[in-house]
C-alpha cells in the first residue's frame, strides 16, 4: 500500500514539473482547432443576451457572437455561450474560459490596460440613465437629491452614479445588489426610489414589466457607455478578426447590403463591395479568414442595421431609436475604416 | 496513535522495507508528501503568475490607496466615494464585526431561552420550543435571509405611509428609524459615567465575592450595582445641563432624514442569523443542562432553593463548562455566515471586496483579503473562548 | 426505569395523579407562572392558526389561474407554483426531456433511502452508488442511447442541488479520511499539512471558497485548460466538506480504544493494513450519526452556490420570481422550496437520532 502511495506521489510530482511547459496555442488557432467560438454573454438582459423559452440565445451581443462564428466557420451555430455575471466576466476572459466577451461591457481605460484586455469597436453606444415610478412625481435626474438608488455593484454604473451625485452636490443612499433580477425586484418592491443602469438596460427591464406605464425613464443620460466585444491580450490576430467582423457589418449597412440582397450584390461592380464580399479576394486572407467571411456574416446574420432592428430597435419590446448608433452618414457614430 | 510506522519484521521484503528502519522511511515519506504539496503549490503559483504576466493583468495591493469611486449605503465611520479602497475595506470589516457582535449577543439570549424552554415542565412551552428548533435548523439560512428580506421590502409600507408605533419612531421599507439625542456634552458625560459605573460594578462584584469567600458575609451586589449603573450616568447627565434636544427622523423629500436608521438589509441579516443560530444554541444549552446530573438539582431543591436559584447557582455553572466549546463553534459559524450578507446587499466585508474585485479586476488579492479577514476573526474568537473556557474551568475546585 | 409497572399488590396511586385533568395540572398549570404561559400561548395560537389556515388553504387560489385572479384573492397563490413548478424543480432543462432529471432525482432519492438501511453498509454501498451516479449522469447529459445531449449549463433545480451535495460528500470522503489520519499522524510534516488545511478551510466562510473557485481557479490553470463552471463549484464544495468531515472522522479515531491500535500492531500489520482492516471500520461505524449531521449541514450549504450563479433549487426559485407578470408571490415560492429542504433535512436528522440511539443500544449491550 505504501508503495502505491509513494508511486502516486512521485508521479504527481513529475507531472507537476512537466505540465507548466505545455503552452496552449494562441486564441485564434485554438478556436479554429476546436471548431467553435466560446462566447461570454449576459446571464439574461433583454435585447442584448438572453435565452428564450427554448434555450436559444438572442440579442445584439449574441448576434455578434454568431457573426464571429459565421466569419470563421461560415456557420452561426459554431458558437457556444457562457452566461456570466458581472463579477465573473473578466476572469473568464483572462483565464481562457471564453474566447470573446460580448456582455454589454463598457470600454474604460482601466479595463483596457490593467485587466489585460483589448476592446474591439463599439457595437452599441449607450449612456447611463435613471428609472423611477411615475408616482414619485420626478421628471429630472437633478431632482433626485436624497433618493435611495438601486444599483448593481462592480459596474461602471455604480461609479458613474457616485460621480453624478457628487458633481451636482446631491446625496443619495445606495442599495447595492449583485443579481440583476434581485436589484430590479428591490426597485419594483419599493426598496429604492430609483433604479439606474445603462439606458438600453432600463428600456429592456421596463419592457418586461406588466405595467410599463407606471415607470418613467428620466431624460438625462449621465455617462458615456460604449459597449463592445472584448478579447484578452496576447493574440493580436484574433483581436483583428473580432474588430473587422464588427466593421464588416457596419460597412455592409453603409453599402446597403442586406441579408436579402447579398446574393445579388455578389454581381456588383463596386470595387468596395467586391473587396468586402470577397469577389475581389485578399481581405479575408489578410485576416486569416476565408475570403467570403463578410458575405457569410451578412448572409447568415445581417448588417448592423438589421441586427439592431431585430434585437433592440423600434419594433422590439425595447423600442430604441438608432440615435448615436446610426451610421456616420446619418449623423451617428457608426463608422467603418475602409476595406482596402 | 503510538507507533504509527512501526511493525517491521514481517518476512515480506518489499522495496520500502529494505530501506531499513522506520525512521528512515518516515522521513522519506514526509519528504515526498511535502515535495508533492510544494510542487502542487508551485505549479499553481507558476501558472497564475504566468497567466497574469502574459496578459499584463495588474497585481499587488497598490489599489488600496486609490479612490474607490463607489458609495456604500450603511457605514459606521465616515466614508464617501472619494475615499480609498482601503477605507472601503475598513468600512466592510466594521460592518461585519457589527453584525457578528450584535448577532452573537442576541442569539445567545434567544438560544438560551429556547434551550431552557425545551426542558420546561410546561408541555406547551416545550413542544413549541421543539417545533422552533426543528423548523429553523432544517431550512437553509440563505432561504431564511431571503424570506426576511422579502417580508420587509414587500410587506412594509412605503416611507410616505410609514407606520409610527411610537412618536418619532418610523417603520417602512427603508428600515427602522428612531430618534437619537443630538450631540451634547451631557450625553458624552453620561456615556463616560456609564463606562465608569460598569468598571465599578465589576470591581465591586469581585470584592464582594472575595469577602464572602473569606468571611461569609454577603454584600447586596445586585441592588448596589443597579444603583451605580443608573445613578452615575444620571448624575453626569444632570450635571452637564440635562440636554433634551432629540434628532427626530422626519420625512423630507424621498426619505426620512435625521435620527438613526437600521436598514432593512441589516435587520434581515440579523433576524436570519439570530433565529437560525439560536436553534443550534438551544440544543447545546439543552444538552448541557441535561448533562448535569439530576442529583445536583434535587440536592439544590432539598436545600430549599427555588427553581430559578437552582438553575442559576447550581445547574448553569456546571452546564457552562460543557456548553462553551460547542458554543464557540456556533459563534464562529454565525460570524462566517454573516458573509451571506452579499446576497441581500448588506455592505459587509465580502460585499465590499466583491465590488472591489469587480472594479479593479484583482480577484486574487480580493479573495485572499476575504480569507485573511475571516481567518483572523475566527482565530480571535477561538483564542478568547479558549481563555474563557480555561477561566470557567479554573473556578472548579 | 422511572416508571415501574404497577403490580396488583401495589397500592393505588394517590387521588388526582391520573387522568386528563391531572395531566393538565402537571403539564400545563403546575405553577401560576406556567399557567400564565399556557394561557398566553393558547391565546397566541388561536390568533395565529385560523388566519394561517385561511391563507394556506381556504382563501388560496389553486390550479391554473392568471396573476390577476391571484392578486384579488386573500390567500396564497398556488397557481403561481402550478405555473412555475417545472422551472423551479428542473430549471431550464429542455422541457420535453424533463422526465430525465425527474428520473435522476428519483434514483438519487432511492439511493439515499437504500443507504439508510445499515444492512447495505458493508459491501453493497460502494458499487450501488457508483452505478447509481453513473446512471444519473448518463440521464442528465444524454448523448447516448438516443438521448439528446444536454449541456450542464442547462441543468437546474433539484437535480443540481442533489448532485452537488451527494457527489460532493462522496468525493470528500476519501480526502477526509486521509486528512483525519494525517492529523492524528506521528509524522510532523504530514500532521502540520493536515492541520493547516483543515483549520484554513474551517476558518473561512464557504462563500470565499466559492468565490475562489469562481474567479481565482481559472487563473490557477495553464492557459487553454479550463474547468466547467458547475465542476468548479463542485470542487469548492468538496474542499469545504472534506475539512469538516475530517474533523468528524478524527473524532471517531480518537474515540477508538488504544488497545485496538496495540492489538493491530502486535499482529504485525503494516500501517495501511492496520488502518484499513482494524481502525477505519470501527472508527467510521462510530461516527455515522455525526456524518449524517454533516451531510444535512452540507445539503443546506449547497444553496450558497446561488451567489456564484449556479442554477440550483434556490436559484431556480429566485428565477421563477423574476417573471414580472408573477411578481410578488415570493411567499409561495419560498414556502415551496423550504418544504423540499425541510422534508429532506428533517428526515435525515430524525434518521441520525435513530442511528445514535441504535449505536448507544449496541454499546450498552
Amino acid at each position: 500500500m505504501t508503495k502505491q502511495v509513494l508511486g502516486a506521489a512521485a508521479a504527481a510530482f513529475a507531472l507537476a514539473l512537466a505540465a507548466p511547459a505545455a503552452y496552449a496555442g494562441e486564441t485564434f488557432d485554438a478556436v479554429k482547432a476546436k471548431g467553435f467560438v466560446q462566447c461570454g454573454v449576459n446571464t439574461g438582459l433583454p435585447g442584448f443576451g438572453t435565452p428564450d423559452s427554448n434555450g436559444v440565445w438572442t440579442g445584439l451581443d449574441v448576434d455578434f457572437c454568431r457573426a464571429i462564428a459565421a466569419a470563421v466557420f461560415g456557420d452561426t451555430d459554431a458558437v457556444k455561450f457562457t452566461p456570466l455575471s458581472a463579477q465573473q466576466r473578466f476572469t473568464a476572459l483572462q483565464s481562457g474560459e471564453i474566447d470573446v466577451l460580448l456582455r454589454n461591457t463598457t470600454w474604460t481605460v482601466t479595463r483596457d490596460t490593467s485587466l489585460g484586455l483589448n476592446f474591439a469597436p463599439v457595437t452599441f453606444y449607450d449612456g447611463q440613465g435613471f428609472m423611477v415610478t411615475t408616482a414619485l412625481g420626478v421628471s429630472s435626474a437633478y431632482e433626485l437629491d436624497g433618493a435611495t438608488v438601486c444599483v448593481q455593484p462592480g459596474t461602471t454604473t455604480e461609479l458613474n452614479l457616485a460621480d453624478f451625485f457628487r458633481a451636482n452636490g446631491m446625496s443619495f443612499e445606495p442599495v447595492v445588489i449583485e443579481k440583476l433580477d434581485e436589484v430590479v425586484g428591490a426597485f419594483v418592491s419599493g426598496r429604492c426610489d430609483v433604479y439606474t443602469t445603462d439606458a438600453s438596460g432600463l428600456a429592456g427591464t421596463r419592457s418586461t414589466f406588466p405595467n410599463p406605464g407606471d415607470y418613467l425613464v428620466l431624460p438625462e443620460l449621465v455617462s458615456k457607455e460604449p459597449l463592445g466585444p472584448v478579447v484578452r491580450h496576447g493574440d493580436d490576430q484574433w483581436f483583428d478578426v473580432v474588430k473587422w467582423v464588427v466593421f464588416a457589418t457596419i460597412q455592409a449597412e453603409e453599402k446597403g447590403i442586406t441579408q436579402a440582397n447579398v446574393d445579388e450584390t455578389l454581381e456588383s461592380t463596386d470595387p468596395v463591395v467586391q473587396r468586402l464580399l470577397g469577389t475581389n479576394p485578399g481581405m479575408g486572407e489578410a485576416l486569416g479568414l476565408p475570403d467570403d467571411f463578410a458575405y457569410q456574416i451578412i448572409k447568415l446574420v445581417g448588417n448592423y442595421g438589421e441586427i439592431f432592428a431585430r434585437t433592440v430597435g423600434p419594433d422590439t419590446p425595447l423600442g430604441l431609436e438608432r440615435g448615436l448608433n446610426a451610421l456616420w452618414t446619418d449623423g451617428g457614430l457608426m463608422y467603418s475604416p475602409p476595406f482596402r | 496513535m503510538a507507533g504509527e510506522m512501526r511493525g517491521p519484521g514481517r518476512p515480506q521484503p518489499t522495496l520500502i522495507e529494505r530501506l531499513g528502519d522506520e525512521r528512515v522511511r518516515a522521513v522519506l515519506f514526509q519528504v515526498l508528501v511535502a515535495g508533492a504539496v510544494l510542487a502542487l503549490v508551485w505549479y499553481l503559483v507558476h501558472n497564475t503568475l504566468a497567466n497574469l504576466a502574459r496578459q499584463e493583468i495588474a497585481t499587488g495591493f497598490g489599489f488600496l490607496d486609490r479612490p474607490s469611486n463607489f458609495a456604500i449605503g450603511d457605514t459606521l465611520v465616515d466614508y464617501s466615494a472619494a475615499d480609498s479602497y482601503g477605507r472601503a475595506f475598513l468600512v466592510g470589516i466594521l460592518n461585519t464585526l457589527r453584525v457578528a457582535l450584535i448577532g452573537i449577543v442576541l442569539t445567545t439570549m434567544l438560544g438560551t431561552v429556547i434551550g431552557i424552554a425545551r426542558l420546561s415542565p410546561n408541555w406547551l412551552v416545550a413542544r413549541l420550543a421543539a417545533v422552533y428548533v426543528d423548523t429553523v435548523r432544517n431550512i437553509p439560512l440563505l432561504l431564511q435571509l431571503f424570506i426576511w428580506y422579502s417580508v420587509i421590502t414587500e410587506s412594509f409600507p412605503h416611507p410616505r405611509q410609514a407606520y409610527q408605533p411610537l412618536p418619532g419612531v418610523f417603520v417602512s421599507k427603508r428600515g427602522l428609524m428612531f430618534p437619537v439625542p443630538e450631540a451634547h456634552p451631557g450625553w458624552t458625560a453620561a456615556l463616560i459615567a456609564l463606562g465608569i459605573a460598569v468598571v465599578a460594578v465589576i470591581a465591586l462584584a469581585v470584592w464582594a465575592k472575595r469577602r464572602q469567600d473569606a468571611s461569609g458575609a454577603r454584600f447586596p451586589v445586585a441592588t448596589t450595582g443597579a444603583g451605580l449603573l443608573l445613578g452615575l450616568p444620571l448624575i453626569a447627565y444632570l450635571a452637564f445641563g440635562a440636554p433634551t434636544a432629540f434628532d427626530v427622523p422626519a420625512l423630507r423629500g424621498f426619505n426620512f432624514r435625521g435620527g438613526l436608521t437600521i436598514t432593512p438589509e441589516l435587520t434581515a441579516l440579523l433576524l436570519g442569523l439570530v433565529i437560525y443560530t439560536a436553534g443550534f444554541i438551544a440544543e447545546i444549552v439543552r444538552s448541557g443542562i441535561l448533562a448535569v446530573s439530576r442529583g445536583q438539582s434535587e440536592a439544590g431543591l432539598s436545600l430549599g432553593l427555588s427553581r430559578g436559584l437552582v438553575l442559576r447557582l447550581i445547574v448553569l455553572p456546571q452546564a457552562l463548562r460543557i456548553i462553551i466549546p460547542p458554543l464557540t463553534g456556533q459563534y464562529l459559524n454565525l460570524t462566517k455566515n454573516s458573509s451571506l450578507a452579499v446576497a441581500i446587499g448588506y455592505p459587509d466585508v465580502v460585499s465590499v471586496l466583491n465590488t472591489t474585485i469587480n472594479q479593479t479586476g484583482q480577484a486574487i488579492e480580493g479573495v485572499l483579503m476575504i480569507m485573511g479577514v475571516y481567518l483572523s476573526i475566527s482565530l480571535s474568537i477561538a483564542i478568547f473562548m479558549n481563555w474563557y473556557n480555561a477561566h470557567v474551568a479554573l473556578v472548579e475546585r | 426505569m422511572t416508571d415501574p409497572t404497577p403490580t396488583d399488590t401495589a397500592p393505588p396511586p394517590p387521588a388526582g395523579t391520573l387522568g386528563p385533568l391531572a395531566w393538565l395540572r402537571a403539564n400545563l398549570f403546575s405553577s401560576w407562572f406556567n399557567g400564565l404561559l399556557t394561557v398566553l400561548i393558547l391565546w397566541g395560537l388561536v390568533e395565529l392558526i385560523p388566519p394561517l389556515v385561511h391563507w394556506l388553504v381556504i382563501d388560496s387560489v389553486w390550479g391554473p389561474a392568471d396573476p390577476q385572479t391571484c392578486r384579488l384573492a386573500d390567500g396564497a397563490c398556488w397557481a403561481f407554483i402550478h405555473e412555475k413548478y417545472r422551472l423551479i424543480l428542473f430549471g431550464t432543462y429542455p422541457y420535453d426531456d424533463q422526465w430525465r432529471p425527474l428520473l435522476a432525482v428519483m434514483i438519487i432519492v432511492a439511493l439515499l433511502a437504500a443507504s439508510c438501511d445499515p444492512r447495505t453498509w458493508c459491501r453493497l454501498i460502494l458499487p450501488m452508488w457508483a452505478i447509481g451516479i453513473a446512471l444519473v449522469l448518463v440521464l442528465m447529459f444524454g448523448g447516448v442511447f438516443g438521448l439528446a445531449y444536454v449541456e450542464n449549463t442547462r441543468w437546474g433545480g433539484l437535480p443540481v442541488t442533489l448532485l452537488l451535495s451527494v457527489v460532493g460528500l462522496a468525493a470528500a470522503f476519501p480526502v477526509a479520511i486521509l486528512l483525519a489520519l494525517g492529523r492524528r499522524s506521528d509524522l510532523p510534516v504530514v500532521k502540520a499539512l493536515s492541520v493547516v488545511y483543515i483549520e484554513m478551510i474551517r476558518g473561512v466562510p464557504l462563500i470565499s471558497l466559492l468565490f475562489m473557485s469562481s474567479v481565482m481557479l481559472p487563473l490557477f490553470l495553464p492557459t487553454g485548460v479550463t474547468i466547467d463552471k458547475l465542476l468548479r463549484a463542485q470542487i469548492a464544495m468538496i474542499m469545504f466538506a472534506s475539512a469538516y468531515l475530517a474533523e468528524v472522522i478524527r473524532g471517531g479515531l480518537q474515540g477508538l480504544d488504544n488497545g485496538q491500535y496495540e492489538a493491530a500492531d502486535s499482529l504485525g500489520l503494516g500501517y495501511w493494513q492496520k488502518v484499513r482492516l482494524v481502525i477505519l471500520p470501527q472508527a467510521l461505524a462510530m461516527v455515522i450519526p455525526p456524518i449524517v449531521n454533516t451531510f444535512i449541514a452540507f445539503f443546506k450549504d449547497t444553496s450558497l452556490v446561488l451567489i456564484i450563479g449556479i442554477f440550483d433549487l434556490m436559484t431556480a426559485a429566485k428565477a421563477a420570481l423574476t417573471d414580472m407578470y408573477w411578481r410578488g408571490f415570493y411567499k409561495e415560492a419560498y414556502l415551496f422550496v423550504a418544504v423540499f429542504y425541510f422534508c429532506f433535512c428533517f428526515f435525515m436528522s430524525k434518521y441520525s437520532k435513530w442511528l445514535e440511539a441504535r449505536t448507544a443500544r449496541g454499546v450498552r449491550r
